[in-house]
């Protein structure tokens, strides 16, 4: 067990080097500098501003001096946010991005498998065909265009809950976010649940508990669920990555100060630290939730053998 | 399972006389699923509208009219309005479902060269070089990419041909598990080895045995992967770094109709509409041409 997470990890770090290599020399290559501004720097201020950041150096010096910082876990000063390291802008902003991606996969998990257990005990019923209908919408609804509709109908015309800004977290500034986010997710995991959860059905192990007379409810509770929301376990990677594409989008269309939003604006205008850092953060993220995921399969299901 | 058909014993013996190939059982599958048959109609439709729709159309998609700004709907010859700048939403619409489209299936095209190559040669060629070329996958797949075509589009500037390399770049992963998953099997099965016994050539074995068998999955796959890419262009387009005006993409066409709603509602409801459907054509005809073409779940 501890063999393979350490082996893991291992991987982890050639991984998280090509992350590195591979965003610092795009945005390099990307034409234009984080010092462009509407009033062009004389060539003094110009050269002093590149020399305390260290950027008069060669490229493969800088390169050098920023995986040194990397590995004392440094990520440097912003470059547009004056008096801001990397890590206070991820400190400051995260928070509410993570309190986005939660709730969404609370309530995406809680209703998505509901609806996938509700159908799959009426295979091929009217509960059935609709919850599959619904997950489809789901599906095939990009989240740019219920976000708008959603606030156009609900915050605009209704009036029932406000239309953007965060307001440090209260409950009707998050209803419409997080319900745009989990909508896709509520799709995927239904479907999910739905599949296997008919799988198990058949199984014999639940034709005995059947046969030993046990309530249905108790059937699906204890005997089936279990087993059918295994292939979930190994979504909550790719789940987390769809959380993290979405917030891009609703963090800018409700103005939410996420780091979704600074991820485009960042890349913008060559805040080269900060967009750096954000790959690096998130890069991490997933990796760590992909073997979270891995070790959880492995210690749900003992038919799997980690090595 | 039910009753013989009184026909039964003809078609029998006819089915005796001429088997059916796999492909025409795929086809008859494919032709008993409504959503897919309805699908494949309306998705016709939307492409014929996408090739010959803007020639068609009175205003051309980037004719600018200082006069009619944000006309509703059926309003001065404009069928469905016209947004800020005086342009017909009609004709940005079918421009932008040409190029949505066209993104969809040449980035996919992209994908499934890529795919296959990569997935054929370490399935077929296995032992070491399949381990290398695997892991160098599963170490791209936890890569946060959207991250890095966003980095792509910003730093190259944004053009329709670095978009298609970029999603296509991003979505061959899936592509070469599943072909190479599928080479890997087919090499080892039964039918392959009654095929070698028969003393069948290898080059028969693979276009008649191989081929067939790996055209399944990446056909289902393929469907499922245009509606992605177009997702994906979308997605990009909604974040100004996708398709550049005045040219247009659905993607393009909602942001641009999702700033302006409040004025102009019609200018987001179109192309949402327009968006959705295409996709879920494409969705339903995946899903139907997967049912159809393996019959494991039959």
């Amino acid at each position: 067990m501890l063999r393979y997470i350490g082996r893991r990890l291992l991987i982890a770090i050639p991984t998280l080097l090509l992350v590195i290599t591979a965003a610092f020399f795009m945005m390099r290559a990307a034409p234009g500098s984080p010092f462009d501004g509407d009033r062009k720097l004389s060539p003094e201020i110009e050269a002093n501003v590149l020399a305390k950041y260290g950027m008069n150096k060669p490229l493969g010096a800088q390169y050098v001096d920023y995986l040194a910082g990397v590995a004392r876990g440094d990520l440097g000063p912003s470059l547009k946010y004056q008096d801001k390291s990397v890590l206070d802008i991820l400190a400051e902003n995260y928070p509410v991005s993570l309190k986005l991606g939660l709730s969404a996969i609370a309530i995406a998990a809680l209703v998505g498998v509901s609806l996938g257990v509700m159908a799959a005990l009426r295979q091929n019923g009217t509960t059935d065909h609709l919850v599959m209908a619904v997950a489809i919408l789901g599906v095939c609804i990009p989240t740019f265009v219920t976000a708008p509709l959603l606030v156009l109908g609900i915050a605009s015309k209704l009036g029932w809950l406000p239309t953007a800004g965060w307001n440090d977290g209260a409950l009707p500034n998050m209803v419409l976010p997080v319900v745009v986010l989990a909508l896709p997710q509520i799709a995927i995991i239904s479907r999910l649940t739905r599949a296997g959860m008919i799988e198990v059905l058949r199984s014999n192990y639940i034709r005995t508990a059947r046969a030993k007379g046990l309530p249905e409810n108790l059937i699906v509770r204890r005997h089936a669920l279990r087993a059918a929301l295994l292939p979930l376990v190994s979504y909550l990677g790719p789940a987390c990555a769809g959380l993290i594409t979405g917030s891009l989008v609703v963090e800018k269309i409700f103005n939410l100060p996420g780091l979704g939003k600074f991820f485009v604006i960042s890349a913008l205008q060559r805040d080269y630290t900060v967009v750096m850092g954000m790959v690096i953060f998130y890069a991490a993220l997933i990796l760590v939730l992909n073997l979270v995921a891995d070790l959880l399969y492995a210690a749900l299901d003992p038919r799997v053998r980690l090595g | 399972m039910s009753v013989l058909a009184p026909d039964a014993g003809d078609r029998l013996t006819k089915a005796a006389v001429k088997g059916r190939s796999l492909w025409d059982d795929a086809r008859r599958r494919l032709l008993a699923n409504r959503a897919a048959v309805t699908s494949m109609a309306v998705l016709a439709l939307l492409v014929l509208l996408a090739v010959v729709g803007p020639y068609l159309t009175p205003f051309a998609y980037d004719q600018v009219d200082k006069q009619d700004v944000w006309l509703p709907p059926l309003k001065e010859g404009h069928l469905l309005g016209s947004d800020a700048l005086g342009r017909d939403l009609l004709a940005r619409l079918l421009m932008g479902l040409r190029v949505s489209l066209a993104i969809g299936v040449v980035a996919t095209l992209v994908s499934l060269v890529i795919g296959v190559a990569w997935g054929a040669v370490a399935g077929y060629v296995g032992g070491k070089l399949d381990e290398v070329m695997m892991r160098a996958v599963d170490v791209l797949y936890s890569l946060p990419f959207i991250f890095f075509v966003i980095l792509l589009m910003v730093t190259f500037g944004s053009n329709i041909v670095l978009i298609f390399v970029a999603i296509g770049a991003v979505e061959w992963l899936t592509m070469s598990r599943i072909v190479r998953g599928q080479t890997l099997t087919l090499k080892n099965r039964e039918f392959i080895e009654a095929a070698r016994a028969a003393g069948l050539g290898r080059a028969a074995i693979i276009s008649r045995h191989i081929v067939p068998n790996l055209l399944g999955p990446v056909v289902v796959y393929v469907t499922l992967t245009i509606p992605a890419v177009i997702l994906a262009e979308s997605f990009l387009s909604f974040l100004g770094l996708g398709v550049q005006p005045p040219m247009a993409s659905l993607g393009s066409l909602i942001a641009a109709g999702a700033s302006d709603m409040e004025l102009a509602p019609w200018l987001l409801v179109f192309p949402s509409v327009v968006m959705v459907l295409t996709l879920m054509c494409f969705n339903f005809i995946g899903d139907g041409l997967r049912d159809a073409i393996d019959p494991k779940d039959r």
